[in-house]
């Protein structure tokens, strides 16, 4: 596969320069996305066809500088220093040139064989700017040229002077800026000393290490130090450099190397590369737009309304082709019901491989809309306005402005699903309100819940049953933010990421660049999530079957349904809640409750069926449970201080697997297993808790 | 006549120029990697409905930051 050969050409941007379009446009369907090892970062690869010869193409990740603080900035700079792709095309949103050029800066002093491509010329334009191209080129040196990635203007042009360059590879000398007087002297000498000794220079270029030693970049430090011991002669000099700095300036040299790489590309701009029309400024189509949609009363309106649409959106439109898939795996399972003989073999693959694999599946029309509605927020920019709305709101729980969307998608309107919720994390740049939301989404009422609620509430509130699901929906809100409070506190501490970002223009996205990005995302959902699950689900079946009833025990017994009851009951799934009813007791749930809970653990609707089960109805539909409700209703042990305890219990409780395999995929698998613990453990602490004083209230 | 403040107190559309960016560490090299550097061009575009973050308009892009981040940078604004 074409995931671990070097790419020869490499594309490096921005966020929201264009890079991805230009590189869709490149590649087409050939392309390949994978994560690099480790991170969640993703890599992405294919191959471009220029006058029938194919050029492998890779699309490193949107960066805005090349230090080493971020997991995106890290890959890329690792990239073009191991794989040394043949040329690096650096694509600039020409709207923003100055900005855009600060990492083009960094690629050069890298010493990155550069090719400069001015996207979004038509806006830039469009904004009064002009650019002269040949004058940025005679200056920096390298080629520079226009290009509108999305309409496919100036593609051809470009790979052309890159099909030229992989020919006659031309030698790009690192750039070299100035960085002051007291910056110059230091790098000259830690230069000459890291030339000397051919100190990482197989690598990096020597005025690019003493530089990064400078700014005390760790990603250097750590490998100068396994280097040689010039290292510490180095460190030394960059800390004298900065104890001057600071005490002169009262700044880092870090701060001063930035602030001057800003001069330079200023005082290129003044050369001549850069004008603006002095005709009346145009005031861009994405200023009038923001006049509306960030409005102080309208914009919220509006925003819940999108925020809303969109999750009606994907359980509406999804609701459909998961039926299919769901009647799919149903005659599936008939088929093999019919084709194998009764017995364990049967059971195993009607329960556990089908069953298990139909619920990974019946999930995937749901990523797909929720996916391909999120790329359109995102790529439109309007996914960034409601982070810088709600941001406010959300950061006194230790979360962002974009942890909204997770949490909706999740159940917080009710009906929703984690493992979109979970999924929809990714668009959190900050890794801790990141890892606080996806550990808190589950909390929300989803889908699965629901039957549960509805069976409950029927039972000990059949007045009030609208108001009870109302409340409970706020419970999980109130959960997932307290939530999420008090791990910012505890497990995931520390400040808030700086919350600094671009709110991109408005633009519309192309259809081909959604659907990709759609698929890209659905097929490692599948991917990933399918084995896993396969096998965890097989786990599963086995623990509600095994050790099997004894047949002169099961010959004993009035009927099938007592039989199944039986089993259940004798079975390690059995056992374990069997042994567990001390405990359970506490909060008012009994034994049977407990298989049930264990069994929600495959998916929350199982509690029912389960539940059937093990009150011997034989089969019990999620939706129409009234045998079972009759049932619950004539325990006398199932009171209403038992009732909510248990509903509490079942919104709080370890996510479902397929959200906990989700989970681990996101993150790893040690906060999958803590996600898993810790709602347990809060559920249960919380269940007994409101058992106890509500038993002692009510009676 | 000039006057240095800090960016927390700049008014809506008022123009000014980044004087200094005093941020340390991660939040220091965000800002700068935004293109908030000294010299700048700088305005405010408008508030967000509970009055933070706010949005800046720089280098032809818009930027937003919470308020505490805009503390650390100081702006000249002509009188």
């Amino acid at each position: 596969m074409a995931a671990t050969q070097h790419a020869s050409v490499a594309l490096a941007g921005n966020p929201n320069a264009g890079k991805t379009t230009l590189f869709n446009a490149l590649t087409g369907a050939r392309q390949h996305v994978g994560n690099y090892p480790g991170i969640t970062v993703e890599r992405k690869e294919g191959v471009a066809m220029v006058n029938g010869r194919e050029v492998r193409i890779l699309d490193l990740p949107g960066t805005y500088s090349l230090s080493a603080y971020s997991p995106e900035e890290l890959v890329a700079r690792n990239v073009l220093v191991t794989e040394r792709p043949q040329v690096v095309v650096g694509v600039l949103n020409a709207s923003c040139l100055e900005r855009n050029l600060y990492l083009a800066v960094q690629l050069m002093e890298l010493g990155a064989p550069l090719v400069l491509a001015l996207n979004m010329m038509d806006e830039a334009e469009a904004q009064g700017l002009r650019i002269n191209m040949p004058r940025l080129a005679d200056l920096l040196g390298l080629p520079v040229l226009p290009l509108v990635a999305k309409r496919g203007k100036g593609v051809d042009e470009l790979m052309a002077v890159v099909t030229s360059r992989l020919d006659t590879p031309v030698h790009a000398p690192p750039l070299h800026v100035s960085y002051g007087p007291d910056l110059d002297a230091a790098l000259a000498s830690m230069q000459q000393l890291i030339e000397e000794h051919r100190f990482l220079t197989d690598r990096y270029p020597a005025r690019w290490i003493a530089l990064k030693y400078l700014e005390a970049d760790a990603d250097i430090l750590a490998q100068g130090r396994q280097a040689g011991p010039l290292s510490a002669m180095l460190e030394e000099i960059a800390e004298k450099t900065a104890a001057h700095c600071r005490s002169t300036l009262e700044v880092e040299p870090e701060a001063i190397i930035a602030d001057y790489r800003y001069g330079f590309i200023a005082s290129l701009m003044r050369k001549g590369v850069l004008s603006r029309e002095v005709a009346e400024e145009r005031r861009a189509f994405s200023e009038k737009m923001d006049r509306i949609l960030t409005q102080r009363l309208l914009g919220p309106v509006l925003m819940f309304a999108v925020l809303l649409a969109l999750y009606h959106a994907v359980f509406t439109l999804g609701e459909t082709p998961m039926g299919w898939t769901e009647a799919f795996f149903g005659w599936l399972s008939g088929v093999a019901s019919e084709a194998l003989p009764e017995g364990l073999l049967r059971s195993l693959v009607v329960s556990g491989i089908i069953d298990g694999v139909g619920g990974v599946f019946s999930f995937v029309p749901l990523i797909m809309i929720m996916f391909f509605l999120l790329a359109f927020l995102e790529d439109t920019g309007y996914m960034a306005r409601v982070a810088y709305m709600l941001d406010r709101v959300f950061r006194m729980f230790g979360l962002h402005g974009s942890s909204v969307m997770p949490l909706i998608i999740s159940g917080g309107v009710g009906g929703g699903c984690a493992v979109p919720g979970v999924m929809a994390a990714r668009t959190l740049r900050s890794p801790k309100e990141r890892l606080a939301t996806i550990l808190t989404a589950p909390f929300m009422t989803c889908g699965a819940k629901l039957p549960v609620f509805i069976l409950i509430t029927g039972v000990v509130l059949p007045e009030h049953q609208a108001w009870a699901m109302f409340a409970l929906t706020l419970t999980g809100w109130a959960m997932a933010l307290v939530g999420a409070r008090i791990l910012r506190w505890t497990v995931i501490r520390g400040p808030a990421t700086p919350f600094v970002m671009e709110l991109p223009p408005y633009r519309f996205p192309t259809l081909r660049g959604l659907l990709i990005h759609t698929w890209e995302r659905t097929w490692q959902y599948i991917k990933k999530a399918g084995t896993v699950i396969l096998a965890i689900s097989i786990l599963l079946w086995a623990a509600m079957t095994y050790p099997s009833l004894p047949e002169e025990q099961a010959a004993a017994l009035p009927d099938e349904a007592a039989v199944a009851e039986a089993s259940l009951e004798y079975s390690i799934a059995g056992r374990i809640g069997k042994a567990l009813e001390p405990l359970s007791r506490l909060a008012g749930i009994d034994w049977r409750t407990n298989i049930a809970l264990v069994g929600g653990f495959a998916a929350k609707e199982v509690i029912v069926s389960t539940l059937g089960t093990a009150y011997s109805l034989g089969e019990v539909d999620a939706e129409d449970a009234s045998s079972l409700a009759e049932r619950l209703a004539a325990n006398p042990d199932f009171t209403l201080a038992a009732a909510i305890a248990l509903m509490l219990f079942v919104l709080i409780y370890a996510p479902c697997f397929v959200t906990v395999v989700t989970i681990w995929r996101e993150s790893n698998w040690k906060w999958a297993l803590f996600s898993t613990a810790y709602s347990t453990g809060t559920a249960y602490v919380l269940a007994v808790a409101v058992y106890q004083v509500l038993s002692m209230v009510i009676s | 006549m000039a006057h240095i403040m800090s960016l927390r107190e700049l008014q809506v559309d008022q123009p000014a120029v980044i004087a200094s960016v005093t941020a340390k560490g991660e939040m220091g090299r965000r800002i700068r990697d935004m293109g908030l550097a000294p010299g700048v061009q700088v305005s405010v575009f408008g508030r967000a409905p509970l009055y933070d973050p706010v949005a800046l308009r720089v280098l032809g892009t818009t930027i937003s930051l919470r308020n505490n981040e805009a503390d650390h940078i100081l702006v000249q604004v002509e009188e």
